[in-house]
């Protein structure tokens, strides 16, 4: 079980004033569970990945993965691949292997699963856009994270591209029963992916919505029952993705719409 | 006539293309013709002396022969070798040690703004102070010994490292140290995986910068205080008027500079930026 309670979370601005990105912000996420983040741009859905992955711990609040502060084995995807650009494939993805004997064949089943089998060897700068993700989605998981993070990690690709990316994504969680968080502002996205979808305030974000998914899988954006469900959503709360739902509202509300 | 001179060039550009298109099926013609341009610069350096010191004709100017001759002689005797690793010895400790505290610091100053503004001003210090005066105070201070002689030469060359660094540690991308954080590398790894490579290019200017700097430096400080080395050798050849004995010592430490540059410098460089390709 992943638990975030976040009180109060600031940082100094351009200016120097501090600026307060997130505020009684309160999730619960089971274990192998695929959640999803949306929430308008400039919210602080980056922020909060940063908190629950340790990379900023300049907060008041809790967050705990099974009982205590995540430490090791979780997986970080971020907007970019942010692969090392002077190691090769194999190499990016083994860089965050420990002394686990059986990492680097796992890195290499990975990287084959992944269609990249041929280019182990090459550096990171050779390769496409989908191809960096993928050694990046490989990196990720050949740690065998308890939890995956990820920061809008297929923005900037190209519809077919990113399709196939979150099919390879879905088929190695649904192995691997992972718990993921998924941060993104496309809502088709959340909901193709996600069991479980949480709706984030403008700044200072809060969650002012969790919808659980129910669609069989697997689920493409495109997908008609997706789309449908994407339409009750918007009509149901109009003012959810414009960022503008009311953050005093003290209850956060947990829809039922109604599924296929 | 005209049809004549219309014709000629066309002749001379057959066989130019059929040479051009059998380039490719030998060994690697560019790497092998670069190598030939470079041998073709070196013979033509010793030719343009040997027809200057003809022309000449003096004692300040012997011809290349003269001076290959010396080399070998002085090699025989032993004398060159031992002067020429006493000064290599010398090179390498100071290049060495002007490296690494200069990478220490230039690091430091990248990364923390109040060490940075602190140092500042002894860094321009340091950059404008003439060698010599180093030299000089460093023999008073420390005696005319060989850690004198280093320490003189480490304090011409770290304000440069440091310098050069600092540009570098500057450059770090925040982003890729954050998946070293996210994925908790130790942090052992994080530097030598991370973050060395991200500062590698600014190192090898400073090495490469520092190497010619340091060699210069060195002959000074022998001249001045020590009793042996190059520097030392050929402040004697200057008292006895000695051109020959010069230019041979002057010659063998041009070679190994350009060894050293050939045979470590670049393909260290070619090495590490093989993923530029």
């Amino acid at each position: 079980m992943l638990e975030i309670d976040i009180a109060r979370k600031s940082y100094p601005d351009r200016g120097g004033q501090p600026h307060l990105a997130l505020e009684a912000l309160r999730m619960r996420v089971r274990p192998g569970e695929f959640a999803c983040v949306v929430g308008p741009s400039g919210c602080g859905k980056s922020t909060l990945l940063n908190l629950v992955g340790g990379l900023d711990a300049d907060f008041q609040g809790r967050i705990a993965l099974d009982g205590q502060p995540p430490a090791g084995g979780v997986g970080f995807m971020f907007q970019e691949p942010r692969l090392m650009p002077w190691l090769t494939v194999l190499d990016n993805v083994r860089l965050v292997l420990g002394d686990d004997p059986g990492g680097p064949e796992r890195a290499r089943q990975l990287l084959a699963a992944m269609e990249l089998g041929d280019v182990l060897d090459a550096f990171p700068g050779r390769l496409s856009g989908g191809m960096q993700r993928r050694v990046a989605l490989a990196r990720a998981f050949v740690i065998e994270p308890r939890l995956l993070l990820m920061d809008e990690p297929f923005v900037s690709l190209d519809a077919p591209t990113a399709d196939r990316l979150r099919t390879m994504l879905v088929e190695i969680w649904r192995e691997r029963q992972t718990t993921v968080l998924f941060v993104t502002h496309d809502l088709r996205e959340a909901l193709a992916l996600g069991d479980r979808v949480f709706f984030l305030s403008g700044a200072p974000a809060r969650v002012v919505l969790e919808l659980p998914v129910r669609l069989d899988r697997p689920r493409s954006p495109a997908n008609p029952a997706v789309q449908a469900l994407q339409q009750a959503v918007l009509e149901r709360h109009p003012e959810l993705l414009a960022g503008l739902a009311n953050a005093a509202d003290d209850a956060i509300e947990e829809t039922e719409l109604e599924q296929p | 006539m005209t049809v004549k001179a219309q014709y000629e060039p066309r002749m001379s550009a057959q066989p130019h293309q059929r040479a051009s298109t059998q380039a490719p099926a030998s060994e690697s013609p560019p790497a092998r013709r670069d190598a030939l341009t470079r041998f073709a610069s070196l013979l033509v350096f010793v030719l343009v002396w040997h027809v200057a010191a003809l022309a000449v004709e003096s004692s300040t100017l012997p011809p290349p022969l003269t001076v290959f001759e010396r080399i070998v002689a002085e090699t025989v005797s032993l004398a060159l070798p031992e002067h020429l690793a006493t000064t290599l010895s010398r090179v390498v400790i100071s290049f060495g040690a002007a490296m690494l505290i200069g990478t220490a610091i230039g690091i430091a100053m990248g990364h923390w703004r109040r060490l940075d503004l602190f140092l500042d001003g002894w860094l321009v210090l340091g950059l404008n102070i003439p060698a010599l005066v180093t030299i000089i105070l460093c023999y008073v201070w420390f005696g005319l010994n060989d850690a004198a002689a280093i320490i003189a030469v480490a304090i011409n060359k770290i304000p440069t490292v440091v310098v050069t660094v600092r540009e570098g540690a500057r450059a770090i991308d925040p982003r890729l140290m954050q998946v070293a954080s996210a994925y908790r590398l130790s942090r052992w790894r994080t530097f030598t995986r991370v973050y060395l490579p991200q500062l590698q290019p600014y190192l090898m200017a400073a090495a490469r910068s520092g190497l010619s700097l340091i060699w210069k430096i060195v002959l000074v400080v022998e001249l001045l205080g020590r009793s042996n080395g190059i520097g030392f050798q050929l402040n004697v050849f200057f008292q006895f008027f000695d051109i020959t004995g010069i230019l041979a010592y002057t010659l063998v430490f041009a070679a190994i500079v350009l060894l050293v540059e050939a045979l470590v410098l670049r393909p260290l460089e070619r090495r590490v930026t093989r993923w530029r390709g």
